[in-house]
């Protein structure tokens, strides 16, 4: 007897974590609790390529990008990651990167380790005259 | 195949028309500021019929003299962390005196651009390359870190980066755990301009040093190794070097 109502107790409480685990996300959600990446864009015009594009294939245009630059010299403008930050970094802080840099805010809601500032510049050059 | 060449040429020619008629470009007949054979557009490749190449002539540097080191240092964005034992260092100078005779030499040192370097034989991940022109890179996206190539480069002209790095120059990515070296300012040389040490050394009158491309006969650097006695530093190595050093 006694027992058989410890297990409906633990059953009905397992139910009930089962049923809050499910509910977790939404309620973060319905509650904003999770901020949102901010995408502030400064620079009016289009990127090179429509928003879905560049939000799903920014990391291989970059990554092809990367070796032809490296390894042959091709040194097209366009998808360059010194004219993405040329484009993006904010007119406030001048970087991309920052809570609520273009680059950072993203992935920080994506939880996807940003690689690339630990080498390259998260700020365009100034113009100190030299030639892009 | 032939149609390339034309193009080549006919671009070449048009080029050097332009050059001439801007004035101030041509300083002198066979020297000139920018090297025109060197001229291809930003989405060529890098093509092997080029070799980049330096050459120093030691007679005209002077001692203590650190111009060039300078220039490489602000261009690249090489700073001191606080730390000289462990600096990167892309160029040094290095001072030579011949016990015997007494005579005494300044010249800068960096990565000699070998044709055949043994950096890139070592590398185990293949981050140290050669680049199609001659030039010698380090892949930083691919390096490991590993030092390998430091250990096997005859002319000390690898260091590796112990400290964070920011403020970088957007040309010139640069890190932590990274090795790294000359490169001849690849980010300058592919919009025809000239190497920061170069192109000091040159501003400031020493005129020590030549950059261009020593498979073009036409070129300065070439018809001087052509007509002067050079030499490249251990060259018993058989690596060919592309820099080479004149009076040394």
């Amino acid at each position: 007897m006694k027992s058989n109502g410890t297990g409906a107790l633990a059953g009905r409480i397992a139910r009930a974590i089962c049923l809050l685990a499910l509910l977790l996300p939404v309620l973060a959600f319905a509650s904003d609790r999770v901020p949102k990446p901010v995408i502030s864009i400064d620079k009016p015009g289009r990127c090179v390529e429509d928003t879905e594009t560049m939000r799903l294939e920014h990391p291989d245009m970059l990554k092809h990008q990367r070796d032809q630059t490296m390894r042959e010299g091709i040194r097209t403008r366009q998808r360059s990651l010194k004219e993405c930050v040329g484009c993006h970094a904010s007119t406030k802080t001048g970087s991309v990167l920052g809570e609520k840099g273009f680059c950072q805010s993203c992935h920080d809601y994506a939880s996807v380790r940003l690689d690339c500032f630990g080498c390259h510049a998260s700020k365009p050059k100034l113009a100190t005259g030299a030639k892009p | 195949m032939s149609a390339d060449a034309n193009d080549g040429i006919s671009r070449r020619g048009f080029l050097a028309i332009s050059a001439a008629t801007l004035g101030g470009v041509v300083l002198a007949p066979g020297i000139r500021l920018i090297e025109i054979a060197g001229a291809r557009a930003p989405e060529q490749a890098a093509s092997d019929k080029v070799r980049w190449g330096l050459l120093i002539d030691t007679n005209k540097c002077a001692s203590g003299c650190e111009d060039c080191v300078k220039a490489c240092a602000l261009e690249n964005g090489v700073k001191s962390t606080g730390h000289a034992r462990t600096d990167p260092q892309w160029i040094r100078k290095v001072e030579l005196k011949d016990l015997r005779s007494g005579r005494t030499h300044s010249v800068p040192v960096m990565c000699q651009h070998c044709e055949h370097p043994p950096c890139v034989d070592v590398c185990p991940t293949g981050a140290s390359f050669k680049r199609a022109d001659g030039v010698v890179l380090v892949d930083r996206h691919i390096c490991i870190g590993c030092r390998y190539c430091m250990m096997a480069c005859p002319y000390k002209a690898r260091a590796i980066v112990f400290q964070d790095v920011t403020d970088q120059n957007p040309d010139v990515p640069r890190g932590k755990g990274c090795v790294e070296g000359c490169t001849l300012c690849v980010h300058r040389i592919d919009h025809d301009r000239q190497p920061a040490c170069v192109e000091a050394c040159t501003k400031a009158g020493h005129n020590a040093m030549i950059f261009g491309d020593l498979n073009d006969p036409q070129s300065e650097i070439a018809q001087r190794v052509a007509k002067y006695a050079t030499t490249q530093i251990r060259a018993d190595l058989k690596l060919n070097p592309g820099v080479r050093y004149q009076g040394l």
